[in-house]
């Protein structure tokens, strides 16, 4: 955001301008930007999933729309935006309505923070992750409204599950990214990525060599998916037993709203993984360029992807047993050796 | 200048709520409208719904909530610790080992009472 304000204040005619009216100038061109942006990763990201997935089972996916169907999931957006506009006669009018708007504001949010590039941010928060870790918990809201409202039993399942899931993976999630914050000491993600800078062949510095590091992000990733709903954890949406879940009932633009938000966490948790463990937009011999990032982050995205055509679904009880028998001990002990490592090897 | 920083969020608060609002509306507008007695129905696997889903609740899904609020708040504190732990040192350690010691003895008195047991046994 400083780099686009010192850029519009480049021009003589921006110059005339209050102060003000630059900065709610700049941060709207932020804003919209960011949710351009959004719109463009869920487009890719679902064709991405679609081709990925059909390869896996040796089928050739979309390929009608566009080179080998890349234009498929706007075509499906166009489809989505003209659906007759449905609420369910029994749902509860006013919250159904105001779900998929808090799921998807909740993701927008979190977008505020993630960087596109080396300060490529709307605003460098000094208190990102805590900010990150906060905005990322209004889905839930967002996923217990939409299946009390939908009046149904499959969606109050659904959501009750994704609830109890995604309360309880935010525990782990929060305490594996302790680590690289206590190595960095800042929780602004720009100060964090330039610590990791430099090192054995530009990558040495990169969090992940640290071996209390490399615990985290391993049951970071997992805490993840099981946050934003990805198999082997999608047990709110588990389609052999409650259909789909908390949005049964919505369909056309309602239901896209979900469906954009789901995929937009899932690239803020990657881009989170990446600038926390990965070195952000640090690559091998120095080189740091915001396609670095984006490639890394793709990477994660992948791998997420290649895991759904990998596992099965866990039962409830695997799920919440992994949570608080094996994640949650296991992230408070890695916080102690995090600090004792500190200590020894003299970096406090 | 630090509440410079967070302005921002306000504006991709209020860019973001408009947007889903507008798609919305515009989506009405534009979709077509025909009769819908039929289609208004709740879909459980296309049979007519029996009872209410408002139904009881089992009590695990209100004890894990209230275990989530308990561990939250004391993250919170631990990401505090985190940022100037440089600057604690040993001191630092000793108190954030106590800490995570009451953490973890309140965890095993949550697992000791079976929070966490979501199958029931079989008797």
């Amino acid at each position: 955001m400083a780099y686009l304000k010192d850029l519009l204040l480049g021009f003589s005619l921006f110059q005339a301008l209050p102060i003000s009216v630059i900065y709610i100038l700049t941060a709207a061109i932020c804003a919209v930007v960011a949710i351009a942006a959004i719109a463009v990763v869920a487009l890719v990201a679902v064709w991405f999933e679609r081709k990925i997935s059909a390869h896996m089972q040796c089928r050739l996916g979309p390929m009608y729309v566009g080179w080998h169907g890349v234009l498929q999931t706007a075509a499906d957006g166009v489809k989505l935006f003209v659906k007759e506009d449905i609420i369910p006669a029994t749902a509860d009018k006013l919250l159904f309505i105001l779900a998929p708007g808090i799921v998807f504001v909740g993701a927008m949010l979190s977008w505020v923070v993630i960087p596109l590039g080396p300060k490529m941010a709307a605003t460098d928060l000094n208190i990102a992750v805590l900010y990150l870790l906060a905005t990322s918990s209004v889905v839930a809201i967002g996923i217990i409204m939409a299946g009390w409202a939908s009046h149904n039993k499959w969606s109050l399942y659904g959501s009750m599950r994704g609830a109890a899931q995604f309360l309880s993976y935010e525990i782990p999630t929060a305490l594996f990214i302790i680590p690289p914050v206590l190595l960095a000491g800042s929780l602004r993600l720009g100060t964090i990525v330039d610590e990791q800078a430099g090192g054995f062949l530009g990558m040495g510095n990169w969090y992940v060599w640290n071996p209390f590091c490399l615990i985290s992000f391993i049951c970071y990733y997992v805490s993840t998916l099981a946050e934003t709903n990805r198999i082997p954890f999608d047990l709110p949406e588990s389609e052999s037993e409650l259909v789909s879940g908390f949005h049964v009932e919505y369909s056309g633009i309602r239901f896209s709203f979900f469906f954009m938000a789901e995929y937009a966490d899932m690239f803020i948790v990657s881009a989170l993984g990446v600038l926390l463990f990965l070195g952000g937009w640090h690559g091998p011999f120095g080189i740091n360029h915001a396609f670095i990032y984006i490639a890394k982050v793709c990477a994660l995205l992948f791998v997420t992807i290649w895991l759904r055509w990998t596992l099965p679904r866990l039962r409830i009880d695997q799920l919440m047993a992994t949570c608080w028998k094996f994640l949650i001990p296991l992230g408070l002990i890695n916080i102690l050796g995090a600090s004792f490592w500190m200590i020894l090897t003299g970096k406090v | 200048m630090l509440l410079l920083d967070y302005f921002p969020i306000f504006i991709m608060a209020s860019l973001a709520m408009a947007f889903a609002g507008g798609t919305v509306l515009a989506s009405f507008w534009v979709g077509p409208r025909q009769d819908k007695s039929e289609k208004l129905d709740t879909y459980e696997c296309g049979m007519p719904p029996i009872g209410t889903p408002h139904e009881r609740f089992n009590v695990k899904f209100f004890l894990v909530a209230m275990v989530f609020v308990i561990f939250d708040i004391e993250i919170v504190f631990l990401f505090l610790w985190a940022v100037i732990f440089r600057r604690l040192g040993w001191f630092g350690l000793a108190e954030m080992g106590i800490f995570l010691m009451i953490l973890v003895f309140a965890l095993l008195y949550v697992w000791e009472k079976g929070v966490l047991e979501w199958a029931s046994k079989a008797k």
